[in-house]
């Protein structure tokens, strides 16, 4: 039994990467960080959403990160109507799998799949390749049907400063692969606590019953 | 207050008289042994999760879509725009390890304490169909998120049945009612799921505890209790059900509750191993995962399947050794010739078999999760090795051995030195 939790806590991370050898840096993300997460929004709207939607993840929902729904509506829709709609992306799967020869997958649990240290990674380690038909080619991934979408960001600042953007990025990323994930765990506190009260009462009561039993 | 309540329970009990017999006969005048200990937690904790699961269940498929189009997206909704969705589906999720976890833990107590022996032969019968529902079940239900992971699997274990002889691909066939793993085969594992197999699940857990019932419980000292009565033919030794391990069951129910809430609460993906990493990719027909695993749950057979190796090109004989060891349990009453039922009057033939037993499930289990070449590759080459990775010889031997703690069985517990067992339970 020992053997059997030993290896359900301690395999888990082999699973990831399994593409290539490339290591995994540890993603730094934070989602209780607001500010992070907000850039890490306004990023994705304006860099991913080109190609990528997250049909799952509606934009009022993004009142989670501190912004209200007329910051949402004038920041970071750009292809939707109401608030209440899911971010869906215009761009059709028959269209992007012409235009890329796979269709941009859908990013709403992206982070649930790849996890964060992949894909902050991957969207660090792009590089130039003259062999690939769009130039570019990537560690993680090689021969990914993506180009570089942020090879402007890249360019324009410092290292430092564009690890910190990815970063952002993943983490509203993550936030997004489970919107509750904040709840969920406060409200699981919670809920031990009310266990534990319960626990108390409950073995009270069965030394109470069991006082005559020998 | 009191007298008007009494009154009117008067009426309805001679009406209906069944209902308090029922009650005293399961509940204030079952005489359970005062000795149970740890291990006697996980008959109703399985049943506890029974209950999580149907209940989950019923407010998962209130907007569940079992359709091929919309089952991956109506999780996904249940997961964000269902209030409270999040805690049902992982509530469900957990809960279905949390099943095969505590039914495991059970049936190792029927091996430490010989539950299954004579006069409980049936009680174990009915447990072991318990079991072979539940994996059904898991099985099922586990395609219905329609993910990668569901998808390949559920293609990978039909398939299985492909490789029955004459009847192998009809039989697939008819189990998928597709050429492939399809919104056909989604919309018929939800039918099962959802009411077959948890129809026949209540059942048998009736007929396992009206079993029990009938002959009484075992207990760690696996001596008969109703040897012993007092002037009012009980048990000396035992106890009613209600309240005294009504009461205790409650104290043990509420530390699982608070272990299963940790997980569903903080780790719901447990690492990957209680919900898949690659499960949150949609189901793809045309792009087969690098690395399909089973849940935990099932490695140990999975890996006895993977361990066999092909006849004739043929898969049928690891598909023969998995349900051959899974079916075995049901003989293990008349594999055990010991004289007595308890591990703590055995002697060291039972106990080494029992051990080893133990860990080779456990290993099988831990390979089963891992490819074939987690441990590399033996360095020599031989006429034998038929394949080099050792992951796959140690398989073979783990097979091997849990093999052979059944069918030595008969030898070795009528070989074994066992210790006089005493004439009352000891607390």
């Amino acid at each position: 039994m020992k053997g059997l939790i030993a290896a359900l806590l301690f395999a888990p991370a082999a699973l990831f990467a399994a593409e290539t050898g490339h290591p995994l840096d540890a993603a730094p993300i934070d989602p209780r960080d607001l500010v992070s997460l907000q850039s890490g929004a306004r990023t994705f709207v304006n860099y991913c959403m080109g190609c990528h939607g997250m049909q799952y993840m509606r934009y009022n929902r993004l009142t989670d990160l501190g912004l209200t729904e007329a910051q949402i509506r004038d920041n970071l829709m750009f292809s939707a109507e109401k608030v209440g709609e899911t971010m869906k992306v215009a761009m059709t799967v028959k269209d992007g799998k012409a235009w890329f020869g796979v269709p941009p997958p859908d990013l709403s649990v992206v982070a649930r799949s790849r996890g964060a240290d992949w894909l902050y990674t991957y969207l660090r380690t792009f590089h130039r390749d003259a062999r690939s038909a769009h130039g570019w080619n990537n560690k993680v991934f090689p021969n990914a049907a993506m180009p570089h979408a942020l090879w402007q960001v890249q360019e324009q600042s410092s290292v430092v400063q564009y690890d910190t953007a990815v970063r952002d990025l993943v983490n509203f990323l993550v936030y997004v692969g489970e919107p509750s994930a904040q709840s969920r765990k406060s409200i699981g506190v919670v809920v031990l606590f009310v266990l534990l009260l319960l626990f108390i009462l409950a073995y009270a009561m069965k030394q109470a019953f069991w006082k005559d039993v020998r | 207050m009191a007298s008007r309540l009494m009154a009117l329970w008067d009426w309805f009990d001679s009406r209906m008289p069944s209902v308090g017999e029922e009650y005293r006969k399961h509940m204030s005048e079952y005489y359970a042994p005062k000795n149970f200990n740890f291990w006697y937690y996980f008959g109703v904790l399985s049943m506890l999760v029974l209950v999580i699961q149907i209940v989950s269940g019923i407010f998962l498929t209130m907007n569940y879509k079992p359709d091929a189009a919309l089952a991956f997206g109506s999780v996904e909704y249940i997961m964000r725009d269902v209030p409270g969705g999040w805690l049902l589906r992982y509530m469900h999720s957990t809960g279905g390890s949390a099943f095969f976890l505590v039914v495991y833990l059970h049936m190792f107590r029927a091996l430490l304490y010989g539950s299954y022996k004579e006069p409980r032969e049936l009680i174990w019968i009915f447990g072991v169909m318990i079991y072979l529902a539940l994996m059904a079940e898991a099985f099922l239900g586990y395609l219905l998120p329609w993910g990668q992971m569901s998808f390949w699997g559920a293609q990978v274990i039909v398939n299985l049945f492909g490789a029955v002889p004459f009847i192998g691909p009809d039989l697939a066939l008819w189990i998928r009612g597709d050429y492939v793993v399809s919104d056909v085969t989604l919309n018929r594992f939800f039918a099962l799921h959802v009411i077959a197999l948890p129809l026949v699940l209540l059942g048998l857990v009736v007929a396992h505890i009206l079993a029990l019932h009938d002959v009484g419980s075992n207990n760690p000292d696996g001596v008969e209790i109703k040897q012993h009565k007092d002037a009012n033919g009980r048990p000396v030794d035992g106890i009613p059900f209600h309240p005294y391990y009504t009461v205790k069951d409650t104290a043990g129910a509420i530390v699982f509750l608070a272990v299963f809430c940790i997980v569903m609460f903080f780790m719901p993906e447990l690492g990957g191993y209680f919900l898949e990493h690659n499960n949150f990719i949609p189901a793809d027909p045309l792009k087969t995962p690098e690395h399909i695993a089973p849940l935990w749950y099932f490695t140990p057979y999975y890996s006895i399947l993977r361990a066999v190796p092909p006849l004739f090109n043929s898969q049928f004989p690891g598909v023969a050794a998995m349900g051959i060891a899974t079916l075995i349990l049901f003989l293990l009453p008349w594999l055990d010739r010991s004289a007595v039922k308890s591990i703590r009057y055995r002697g060291a033939y039972y106990k080494s078999a029992l051990a080893i037993f133990v860990v080779a499930f456990l290993v099988l289990g831990y390979l089963g999760v891992k490819p074939t070449t987690v441990w590399g590759q033996f360095g020599f080459d031989a006429f034998f090795l038929d394949t080099k990775d050792r992951a796959t010889w140690m398989a073979r031997l783990c097979t091997v051995l849990y093999f052979a703690f059944f069918i030595l069985m008969p030898w070795y517990t009528a070989k074994d030195k066992v210790k006089p067992v005493p004439d009352r339970v000891t607390m």
